[in-house]
């Protein structure tokens, strides 16, 4: 019955987060109008260069969490607490969309600049086999449903996985320089980047990181009360068993 | 502990010797994907060196998710992989013993593929350093491969989620072992295989070490 | 819920540490209590029977004892170690007959204690194989392979298996699970002829024969906790039938 009366006491408790919600919010607003009217159009690759400044910023966040999956195993190995177990599985879930989003825009502004919709190159490359590895982690979870063991099995992917990517970028890497690939200036590789354009972009990676530590904390919440569910499903059952 | 381990090895060889059933399934299932390459890919188009080493990791690849699940799905038949864990040694011996078991079956069944790929694919000149770039490459497949067939062994859809995980990760090791085979088949300068098979051995080294590590994760509980 | 009176082998105050040892045992699995709170202490000579309904948490209590599960909290020592500070090497004092035998079938009998026997540096391995094989009665299927044995044979190969190393503690869980009345009479008297003065024996089991005919000791485990610890001779079966239908019927409220 104790249950019940905390709503009031959890309000409380959330409400840093909700500041970090109307952060992002503000913050993605603002890289919109930054995006699309601020900074100026690219003047080779035209109104398409604008896709860069959800481009980067996914890819950024694609790497970046897979990074929290690998931090967030390790020290569920060590301390076996199911915190740590839930951020790894949060974040996983959330690289998987951003690699996606990643692949999706990398994909279409490729196809008006490069005017091919994929190029076998290092960088893209390690993010579609990043992808499937995170799938791949994502499927062996699901498979396995709830148990200290799945926590464990998934850590293990999450060290792994996130280990192999510098090594998978270097092999593709000598995989293609040595063959004569036609050179093409890959994204965010432009040295010298407007200033304007440059702070559009920056503004766009700290919104998106808000935006990921959002959406971090939102899925930690909802799957702490999926497993409360289901604890309280089964000490149902259990009562109704016996 | 490299006695335990030597052991494992030695009781992984003689069940199989007496059952045969791992080996026969790897080496014809490995024939197996050669032949049906042979029918997709039509071979008087296509230059033979240049495809060769790509289907020979296939096959070897699908061979090898073969053995690697079938090693473990023995261990679980009368549960015995808990009495290993039952046993006064660390887990890394299991790893160890394990480890080399499937790096042996593999080989050999690559020992038995290559000839009848040479004939079928009427290929002209294999140099030795097949050899190298087959080891190494089997041992880079063989160190996560081990470490993930034990997971997955403990999976409901074990047989699919071996591929599923270990692929990816093993990309770097194919990229590597599918150079190093095409320049000891092809006519290019065998020279030319030797950074890719300096970065397998890096790549060797740091798959079988972490695995080594993390292997006394996956046998708890 | 306290039903019965719990007595505790404090009686003889052994010098060597005792055999078992667990102070307020939890284990958890997956959120769901299994074990709340266990105290035990078994000396060696001691063989304790426990016996529990499904799902009371014998198994689980075992393989914490066997290191193949962590306590959720509380202490459990063996033979004095501390299991969440020793190394591997404590295994070498506890054996277990579990529900499945940990058998390999493609190999002959001999080879699987050999093997096994080698893992645990077993000495006079070859004499060892000898006697044990002798005393579960299969000395003349040694050469076959175990997929062509009886359930029966398989569970008293097991037993030889758990025992070959002379383990200080074994551990034997509902050891006649799974066989006819010959069989589990045979692996009944194959218990008895490897019996050991200076061994403890825990042992679960569902048939009440074989527990009171074994035990010198009698626990009665329900829904994670101990509701009877008793010498043997202190109880009769009919007692221990009531209290055993009362505290099951009690722990489902």
């Amino acid at each position: 019955m104790a249950q019940l009366v905390v709503p009031r006491e959890r309000a409380r408790r959330f409400a840093p987060w909700s500041v970090v919600g109307w952060l992002t919010i503000l913050l993605m607003g603002l890289t919109m109008f930054g995006a699309f009217i601020y900074a100026p159009t690219d003047r080779f690759q035209g109104i398409a260069q604008r896709i860069f400044y959800i481009h980067v910023p996914s890819a950024w966040l694609a790497y970046l969490a897979v990074f929290v999956v690998f931090i967030a195993s390790i020290l569920y190995l060590v301390r076996r607490s199911g915190f740590w177990d839930r951020v790894a599985l949060s974040s996983a879930e959330l690289g998987v969309v951003f690699t996606t989003l990643a692949l999706v825009t990398g994909s279409l502004w490729g196809r008006q600049v490069w005017g091919a919709w994929w190029v076998w190159d290092a960088r893209l490359t390690t993010t579609l086999v990043l992808w499937l590895i995170y799938v791949g982690y994502l499927m062996l979870r699901s498979t396995m449903g709830d148990s200290p063991r799945t926590a464990r099995f998934a850590a293990i992917v999450g060290i792994i996985g996130f280990i192999d990517v510098p090594i998978i970028h270097q092999s593709v890497n000598w995989w293609r320089t040595q063959h004569p690939t036609p050179i093409v200036v890959t994204p965010g590789e432009n040295p010298a980047l407007p200033p304007s354009m440059l702070l559009v972009l920056i503004v766009a990676v700290i919104a998106f990181s808000a935006l990921y530590f959002w959406l971090l904390n939102a899925r930690y919440r909802l799957e702490t009360q999926r497993e409360r569910i289901a604890e309280l499903r089964r000490e149902l059952q259990g009562a109704a068993d016996v | 502990m490299i006695a335990k381990a030597a052991l494992i090895l030695e009781k992984d060889l003689r069940t199989e010797l007496r059952a045969k059933d791992i080996l026969t399934a790897m080496a014809y299932f490995s024939l197996l994907v050669l032949i049906i390459f042979n029918f997709a890919i039509d071979l008087r188009e296509v230059s033979v060196d240049a495809v060769a080493p790509g289907i020979l990791w296939v096959s070897f690849a699908f061979a090898g998710v073969l053995g690697l699940n079938r090693t473990f799905v023995r261990e679980q038949e009368r549960n015995a992989i808990e009495g290993l864990m039952l046993c006064p040694v660390d887990r890394s011996a299991i790893y160890l013993g394990k480890f080399i078991g499937n790096v042996l079956f593999m080989l050999i069944v690559e020992a038995l593929t290559v000839p009848l790929f040479i004939l079928l694919f009427n290929l002209s000149a294999v140099g030795f350093g097949l050899v190298p770039a087959l080891m190494l490459g089997t041992i880079g497949f063989a160190s996560i491969g081990t470490l993930f067939a034990a997971l997955a062994v403990n999976t409901r859809t074990r047989e699919v989620m071996l591929p599923v995980l270990l692929f990816p990760v093993l990309v770097p090791i194919v990229i590597a072992a599918v150079k190093a085979t095409g320049f000891a088949i092809g006519t290019i300068s065998p020279d030319l295989a030797i950074p890719w098979l300096n970065l397998m051995i890096v790549f060797d080294l740091v798959f079988v070490v972490v695995s080594y590590l993390i292997f006394g994760y996956v046998l708890e509980e | 819920m306290a039903i019965g009176q719990v007595a505790r082998g404090d009686a003889e105050a052994a010098v060597r540490p005792p055999a078992i040892e667990v102070r307020g045992l939890r284990k958890e699995i997956g959120g769901r209590p299994i074990l709340r709170g266990l105290d035990l202490l078994v000396q060696m000579g001691e063989t304790v029977v426990i016996f529990g309904p499904n799902g009371a948490g014998k198994t689980t209590l075992l393989r914490i004892l066997a290191t193949l599960a962590r306590p959720s909290g509380g202490l459990v020592r063996v033979a004095g170690a501390n299991l969440a500070e020793v190394g591997p090497a404590i295994r070498r004092w506890i054996g277990i007959l579990a529900h499945q035998t940990y058998l390999y079938d493609d190999l002959t009998a001999e080879e699987n204690l050999r093997f096994y026997g080698r893992m645990f540096d077993v000495p006079d391995l070859d004499s060892r194989i000898e006697t044990v094989l002798e005393q579960v009665g299969l000395r003349d299927r040694r050469h076959d392979r175990v997929r062509i044995f009886s359930r029966g044979m398989q569970q008293r190969l097991a037993l030889a298996r758990a025992i070959l190393h002379r383990p200080r503690l074994l551990l034997l869980d509902e050891p006649e699970s799974g066989l006819d009345p010959a069989a589990a009479a045979g692996l009944r008297s194959t218990l008895a002829a490897v019996e050991q003065p200076d061994r403890a024996v825990l042992l679960t089991s569902h048939s009440l024969d074989l527990g009171l005919e074994l035990a010198t000791r009698v626990v009665l485990l329900v829904a994670g906790q101990i509701v009877l610890d008793t010498p043997r001779e202190a109880i009769d079966r009919a007692t221990l039938e009531r209290i055993y239908a009362g505290a099951v019927a009690g722990g489902r409220r």
